[in-house]
């Protein structure tokens, strides 16, 4: 697909959602509003939002813990996600999951993941299920460098190949797992390379760079849904912030930080690309940061306004068979 | 009636669920080249073809991408060729599989069966030989099947497969050979529903997986001391079906919990609990467990019949209760 300014401004758009949505995450957990880990995708924000403008409302995604921006990019409705962060009734996921868990089943997206490396099974999964149905649809599935080293992504890419299932493996190398840079933990550089054990294509992108992520998932989403099999694609990316809330930064410099917000940044690298074709002036700018703004402060009022769910609620969705029927 | 097998039980099972319903598919090592470890999934690539898939040696990917398949709209049958293997999948099983409905507030559905193969009948040591049943139990979300004869491994296993939540489904492995009446017209048992497998006034014998031959055996032995024994086979141990053990229990004021397993920490004493809770002014003696001690399996025969609970352990319970 070509990428015209009409794509790149809502790219842009979606961006910047992300942005301010984990922002206001952020002040809202300083505030208490939001409770348990928050683990922000600022930075790597060109990544979901580069691959999934390729998506249909049917391909499945299957997130990390560091998920908001797949959800977002996916196309979930950002209201409920802010209020599944503050564990409303009106949530996500009806206050049972969190941070964590959103999920959006409505759009296939089989959301966030707990566990590293948790996704990538059940991700390979739905891949399997299009293809026993015959259906065209895609699955994407996004982990972390950490994961790499998981039994998991071993034994479903291994699956993944196998049978040619129409998945793309999305890994967001950051370069910290937690708090330890890669190259202390990893055998392999780059995690494309990885792919050849694999026998698939694989290819290592800047992830910074949204221009270059929409051309190689387009090219990986449109092999998987003619039936090519799956793709290993590792996005070289960067986390602005810490793991999760209260991260120390012990491990890394304020200056490497400083350097890839200040350079790096994947929005103000779209924006140039887009300055440099006239596809969006400042009036436009503004108007994109006020549009995303206002709408995470619609959010914000959602979930603020949104009751908790009934203390009883936490018995049910168990089981179906045996609904209200926990003691 | 006729009289199969409790494999070919299952078998059957699974052929008519999937001539039922094109969404459900078996997945699994060697389930194709050999029918099977135990030869339950023979015929299905010849009947059922491209929905029988043969995986690598990966038991976390293959409960994994079945749990995304389940998640998906499909039905997988995941085949473990001996439930000591789950050790491999416990993330897929006990954090995916499990808490998916909950964790995205009933949105999602994991209709899933993986099939255990499980005991030591087959002479092959301490990760061969495990009947875990008790870990399963103790996970919300999961349900956990155990059926006895080959009537309830068929009805079971329909049930199983038509399931909208997870099942462990575990299957003795002793028990494949041996022969039952099952019917030739459809039929299912439902999940949660337990099976009083003979009826008697003195003592509750609650008795699980291949105890419950053992049970009907020191029920006819311990007819010559006068006593009369009932024996409730629960069937499933999660969900479990409480008013039934119950209800006999209050009747006979007795109860003697069996199983395989070790009894420490083991399924039964959950029912033992439950039975101490809910029965206890009716129980005339305490309630005692047969089983396993608390030692991995060993392998010689001498040592692995020393471990396994038998007959006469039954019936020294018995006359202990009835003392």
């Amino acid at each position: 697909m070509t990428l015209t300014a009409d794509i790149c401004k809502k790219m842009y758009l979606d961006m910047w959602r992300i942005r301010l949505f984990e922002e206001e995450a952020e002040r809202q957990a300083s505030l208490g509003t939001v409770l348990g880990s928050l683990h922000m995708y600022c930075g790597e924000e060109a990544v979901a939002v580069g691959i999934c403008a390729h998506l249909r409302d049917d391909d499945y995604v299957a997130g990390t813990h560091r998920s908001h921006g797949h959800c977002l990019a996916k196309g979930t409705p950002m209201d409920r996600m802010m209020a599944e962060l503050f564990g409303k009734a009106t949530g996500s996921c009806a206050g049972k999951g969190g941070s964590m868990h959103v999920a959006d089943f409505s759009i296939n997206l089989l959301g966030a993941n707990g566990i590293v490396g948790g996704g990538i099974g059940p991700a390979t999964g739905t891949a399997l299920a299009s293809k026993i149905r015959g259906t065209d649809q895609v699955s994407v599935c996004f982990f972390g460098d950490g994961a790499v080293a998981r039994g998991t992504f071993h034994e479903a890419i291994t699956m993944g190949s196998l049978w040619k299932l129409p998945v793309v493996y999305m890994c967001e190398n950051n370069q910290y797992q937690q708090w330890v840079p890669r190259k202390n933990v990893a055998v392999v550089d780059s995690v494309a390379d990885m792919a050849a054990s694999y026998a698939i294509p694989g290819v290592s992108i800047d992830g910074q760079d949204i221009v270059e992520v929409y051309e190689a998932s387009s090219e990986a989403i449109e092999r998987a849904r003619s039936g090519g099999g799956p793709t290993l694609i590792e996005a070289r990316t960067y986390r602005f912030d810490g793991h999760s809330k209260g991260d120390r930064e012990e491990y890394r410099t304020r200056e490497e930080v400083e350097e890839w917000r200040a350079n790096r940044d994947p929005i103000k690298l779209l924006r140039a690309h887009m300055a440099e074709r006239q596809w969006l002036g400042d009036t436009d700018d503004e108007a994109v940061q006020e549009q995303a703004k206002a709408e995470v402060a619609a959010a914000v009022r959602f979930a603020d306004e949104s009751p908790f769910p009934a203390p009883d609620a936490a018995l049910t969705d168990v089981l179906e068979s045996t609904e209200g029927d926990r003691s | 009636m006729r009289t199969i097998s409790y494999r070919d039980g299952l078998s059957e099972a699974l052929h008519e669920e999937m001539a039922r319903d094109d969404s459900v598919f078996v997945i699994g090592e060697d389930v194709i080249a050999h029918g099977g470890y135990y030869k339950v999934t023979q015929g299905i690539e010849e009947r059922f073809p491209g929905r029988i898939f043969e995986t690598p040696i990966a038991e976390a990917g293959i409960v994994g991408v079945s749990v995304g398949a389940a998640m998906a709209g499909m039905r997988p049958v995941v085949e473990l060729m001996y439930l000591d293997f789950v050790t491999c999948a416990m993330d897929e099983v006990v954090n995916q599989a499990a808490k998916m409905r909950y964790m995205t507030g009933g949105q999602a559905q994991v209709p899933i069966v993986i099939r255990l193969p499980c005991g030591h009948g087959r002479n092959q040591a301490a990760q061969h030989s495990q009947t875990l049943e008790s870990w399963f139990m103790h996970v919300p979300g999961l349900q956990v099947v155990v059926p006895s004869t080959p009537r309830d491994a068929k009805g079971l296993m329909k049930t199983a497969v038509r399931s909208p939540d997870p099942v462990l489904f575990f299957e003795y492995n002793r028990l494949y050979t041996t022969e039952g009446e099952v019917p030739e017209e459809e039929y299912t048992i439902p999940i949660g529903k337990a099976d009083i497998k003979r009826d008697g006034e003195d003592v509750t014998v609650i008795a699980v997986g291949t105890m419950v031959a053992k049970a009907l055996d020191a029920g006819v032995r311990l007819e010559d001391d006068g006593y009369d024994i009932e024996v409730v086979d629960p069937r499933t141990l999660s969900p479990l079906d409480v008013e039934t053990i119950c209800e006999s229990v209050t009747r006979t004021g007795r109860a003697v919990v069996c199983e395989e397993d070790t009894t420490f920490a083991g399924g039964g004493a959950e029912i033992a609990a439950m039975i101490g809770e809910k029965c206890f002014p009716s129980l005339k003696a305490p309630v005692t467990r047969v089983g396993a001690p608390h030692v991995p399996m060993p392998f010689s025969a001498e040592l692995v019949n020393h471990v396994i609970p038998d007959v006469p352990q039954i019936v020294a319970a018995v006359r202990h209760v009835m003392a």
